[in-house]
């Protein structure tokens, strides 16, 4: 018998992907990708007020075009689809995939074109001649608490899309009682208190692939397929089939290849209600892909919230108290997650200190602009955004040292489980090791001389530090409403090759490895002899999809579970064949043998061929090798890290330019630290982007001004210096995998420590804060003398 | 309508277009060269970079009548049968993609950046790759793909 190669056991491991071969090739399949014979294309007519009620629609000239096969207008979208649902307990305005009687947002639907090719079906839709009654427009959400100069929704009083929730310190579970006196006494006894407002302002999630949907309906089957560019496909499979009347076993939903995500991907939107509808009832496969201007307009955008800090300390930096104030400008309307996101902020007003009063308040305002969802980070960026700047404006005000003022009020090691204020439990962390390996990377203190070294020659330089812990690993259900579990199945084929399908619906998080890592380890086969499926209802039987990094902390232990329990079998039907008691048993090499005698033992396609065809079935065994599991973690992961940065602001110009990056973050146990990498340096890029070039503007009559790339920025490979990445592990109880997740780390610590070391380099000029992007225009202003 | 003929990934192709038709939905939709992708309308994203004659260009800023008689190149066509093209292996090796939705653009227009500079310094590669935009990977293991493929990766 030939002898087994050793496998390297892989987890742990720089894996290179297996996704890749495909996608650098030019061989994966996205949404735009796929065509049906027959298929026609959908065009939507947009809305170009920001409010505006509708008098008429003229679609003659539009249907009468020759290959235009249909032109609905949203009151004739009405009658087939129903308004729509969102996924939060929150109080929602009626909100229509086409809108039928007033329009709210630059970009909301107003009328649908099914033409026959897509240049076609963009001619359609630009003869359609809309009359509109302009309504005032709303775009400053503080404004729009006043009830001015309009109602957003008739029936939500000032725009109060979430009336002021109280958290904290003193409020009663069930929010009716609220007492005051704890976070009174704080302030009261403090030597020190700072406030700042701060905006976190509204940004757009852009992944490089715009949305797409197709769909198709097959009358014959009464079925629906519908493949979108989706996080969650599993979740769209339950409102479509809702939307259209029909069983979750009539509708397949498929997510292809999906060009990233980045939190926007999850609502699911009027368009695929739409394409999916008119499909059924037109009888045809429809395709509906999005530009990126429609992106700009109709693709939720992210945070845009205001935040109202104060800080009550000691003299010698002990934080007694917080006072946390939370305005959200979620847009026009609810869509899927939109009002829970901002309560993510308010749950991690903690932060990585020990404060033991606490008060945040939050309000959520409707105004007419593009509604809000989940952006990378969803909620908690805004949280280590608000709580770091507010400690860097103490540690200023203490002439504190910001390390040594964080130093002092972190939650100690011995303090896990830890419950905050807020009412998480952070499961585990070390946050003080995070902060001294991030110090001496960083060489802080050599850093500190390089600073003052270039102010001493005149140039503008400055540092900042951040530290963040975050909510991920998203369940258990208590608080997921769409269900916080992952499910998982895992199949050893006859031939001994292994099929495992995973409900964390990837987009680029790379699964087919870490999770063919996973399996390699478990079962000592070849990666290569490992099939990862997923995104595809039909194949993968249950799931809720990719968000809230949690595919690997709760998919990825779905997966081991499941294949635990296809091992424990195969274990089994190997000792029946080997005639060893399966506690003795290893697997390992490709080989299923007794320990330390590998020739005692049979490959592993003979045990899978034996259980395929079990002559004779061994006692108390059922054919076959499938085994499937369902996790749900009963806590949420709290990954953690600090921030480090350098920056320089130019005296002429205003400019700044982001000299250093460093970062060390603490995601638990890693399985692919070469997927990690590129998971923090992804997150990282958008925390700064954000700090430094992105924002989503609107003109004052709710027009936007950043609907292409002309206008907003998007993160160039120039823009960046090589970040210096690092990381410490503390690994979680919450599941056996002791893994945290990763994916939206990057976006927290680095916005707020390039903010810090901006107004540093700027502190000669007496400047306290400056609200994010850091626009050069503004930098400008306070180093000559303007106004900021 | 128009006729074009242009030779694509080698092969010879004649069809009758729209005037207005992009070159990127000429390769895309009629010769089903899906792998050239679309990411903006403003001639920005670089998601479409093909070359053209051998230079890198923008496919959405072409009609494909303007590409008449010319040799374009995919990414489709840039491997040499089963061996990948040096940059193809730099992406794979350095993880230089995660939803590879940019990754064929940012590809192509790495080959007319090492083929004009075969040895590019890191700010080289950074602002050669200024017309190309990757929302995934904050381009650090982009930069490392195109250093791996040019011979001059220093490890750090
Ligand atoms: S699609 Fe051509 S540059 Fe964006
Ligand atoms: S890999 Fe997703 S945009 Fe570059």
């Amino acid at each position: 018998m030939a002898a087994s190669p050793v496998l390297p056991k892989l987890v742990g491991q720089r894996v290179k992907r297996r996704e890749d071969p495909r996608l650098i090739q030019g061989l994966g399949t996205y949404v735009d990708d796929i065509k049906i014979v027959g298929m026609q294309h959908v065009a939507f007519k947009r809305s170009d007020l920001a409010h505006a009620r509708i008098l008429s629609v003229e679609t003659s000239e539009a249907a009468a075009m020759p290959g235009v096969e249909a032109v609905l207008t949203g009151a004739q979208i009405a009658e087939f689809v129903d308004p729509m649902p969102i996924g939060t307990p929150f109080p929602s305005p009626d909100h229509r995939a086409v809108a039928t009687d007033i329009v709210r947002y630059v970009g909301e639907p107003v009328a649908v074109v099914v033409a026959s090719d897509r240049y076609l079906a963009r001619d359609a839709a630009d003869t359609i001649v809309i009359d509109y009654e302009p309504l005032p427009a709303v775009v400053d959400p503080e404004r729009a608490m006043t009830g001015q100069p309009t109602q957003v929704h008739a029936d939500f009083e000032n725009n109060l899309a979430v009336a002021l929730v109280p958290g904290g310190t003193g409020v009663s579970a069930d929010l009716q009682t609220v007492d005051d006196s704890a976070v009174d006494a704080a302030f009261a006894a403090a030597d020190v208190v700072v406030s700042q407002r701060m905006h976190n302002q509204r940004l757009a999630p852009t992944a490089m692939e715009a949305r797409g949907v197709v769909a198709h309906y097959e009358r014959g089957k009464d079925t629906m397929t519908i493949w979108s560019s989706t996080q969650n496909p599993h979740i769209l499979r339950t409102f479509i089939a809702g939307m259209n009347g029909m069983g979750q076993d009539q509708v397949r939903a498929i997510a292809p290849e999906v060009g990233g995500g980045f939190g926007a991907k999850i609502n699911i939107y009027g368009e695929e209600y739409v394409v999916a509808g008119l499909s059924k009832k037109l009888g045809l496969p429809l395709k509906w892909a999005e530009d990126r201007s429609e992106a700009f307009l109709a693709t939720t955008h992210g945070r845009d919230i205001i935040g109202y800090i104060d800080l009550a300390a000691t003299r010698d930096g002990k934080v007694l108290g917080m006072k946390l104030r939370l305005v959200a400008d979620i847009g026009a309307y609810n869509m899927l997650l939109t009002a829970a996101i901002p309560t993510l902020t308010m749950m991690m007003a903690n932060a990585t200190y020990d404060i033991p009063a606490i008060r945040a308040t939050l309000t959520e305002v409707f105004t007419n602009k593009t509604p809000t969802d989940a952006y990378r980070g969803a909620g908690r960026p805004e949280a280590t955004y608000f709580v770091e700047r507010g400690m860097d404006i103490l540690a200023t005000e203490l002439g504190m040292d910001p390390a040594e003022l964080r130093r002092k009020n972190f939650i100690q090691p011995d303090q896990f489980p830890y419950a905050t204020q807020m009412g998480a439990v952070y499961d585990s962390g070390d946050y003080e090791k995070a902060l001294d390996l991030g110090l001496k990377n960083a060489d802080w203190d050599a850093m500190k001389q390089e600073r003052d070294a270039a102010r001493a020659e005149g140039r503008l330089v400055g540092m900042g530090l951040a530290m963040y812990v975050e909510v991920c690993g998203l369940g258990p259900s208590s608080s997921l409403p769409t269900g916080g579990w992952e499910h998982s199945q895992v199949t050893i084929e006859r031939d001994g090759r292994i099929s495992a399908t995973t409900g964390a619906s990837p987009h680029g998080q790379g699964n087919e490895t870490t999770f063919g890592q996973m399996l390699a380890d478990q079962f000592g086969v070849p990666l290569e002899h490992i099939t990862i499926h997923h995104g595809d209802t039909g194949v993968v039987k249950q799931g809720i999809g990719t968000f809230g990094s949690r595919s690997q902390a709760v998919g990825g232990t779905a997966l081991h579970l499941a294949g635990g329990k296809v091992k424990e079998k195969m274990a089994k039907f190997a000792a029946a064949l080997i005639e060893a008691h399966e506690d003795d048993l290893v697997f390992e090499d490709g080989r299923i043998s007794v320990k330390g005698v590998p020739d005692s033992g049979k490959t592993f396609a003979e045990v899978a061929g034996y259980a395929y065809v079990p002559v004779p079935l061994p006692e108390g065994l059922t054919p076959g090798l499938s085994e499937e599991a369902f996790f749900e973690p009963a806590n949420n992961t709290y990954p953690f890290g600090c921030h480090i940065s350098l920056v320089e602001v130019d005296r002429d110009t205003g400019e700044p330019t982001l000299l250093r990056l460093v970062a060390v973050d603490d995601a638990g146990n890693l399985i692919n630290p070469l997927i990690v990498e590129g998971q923090i340096h992804g997150g990282l890029a958008q925390g700064i982007g954000q700090a430094m070039i992105e924002e989503v503007a609107y003109s004052e009559d709710g027009q936007p001004l950043t609907a292409s790339f002309m206008d907003y920025a998007i993160p160039r490979a120039a823009d960046f210096p090589r970040f210096e990445l690092d990381n410490t592990v503390t690994p979680t109880p919450v599941n056996p995998l002791g893994a945290k997740g990763v994916g939206e780390a990057g976006t927290l610590g680095s916005t707020p420590c390039i903010v810090s070391a901006t107004v540093d380099a700027l502190s000669e000029f007496g400047v306290k804060h400056i609200d994010m992007m850091l626009r050069p225009e503004k930098l400008w202003q306070i180093i000559h003398g303007g106004q900021s | 309508m128009a006729q074009v003929t242009l030779t694509v990934n080698g092969k010879q192709r004649t069809a009758e277009v729209e005037p207005r038709m992009l070159l990127v939905h000429f390769l895309r939709e009629q010769l089903m060269l899906t792998g050239t992708h679309v990411g903006c309308d403003t001639s920005q994203c670089g998601a479409c970079t093909v070359l053209v004659d051998g230079r890198s260009a923008k496919a959405c800023t072409l009609f494909a009548v303007q590409a008449d008689g010319s040799e374009v190149t995919t990414i489709e066509g840039l491997a040499d049968g089963d061996a990948l093209h040096p940059l193809q292996d730099g992406f794979w090796e350095e993880h230089g993609l995660q939803c590879g939705y940019c990754t064929p653009g940012m590809i192509m227009s790495a080959v007319n950046l090492l083929n004009d500079n075969p040895a590019p310094s890191e700010a080289e590669i950074r602002h050669g790759l200024d017309g190309n935009f990757c929302r995934c990977t904050g381009y650090q293991h982009i930069v490392n793909a195109v250093q791996h493929a040019a011979g001059t990766a220093s490890k750090e």
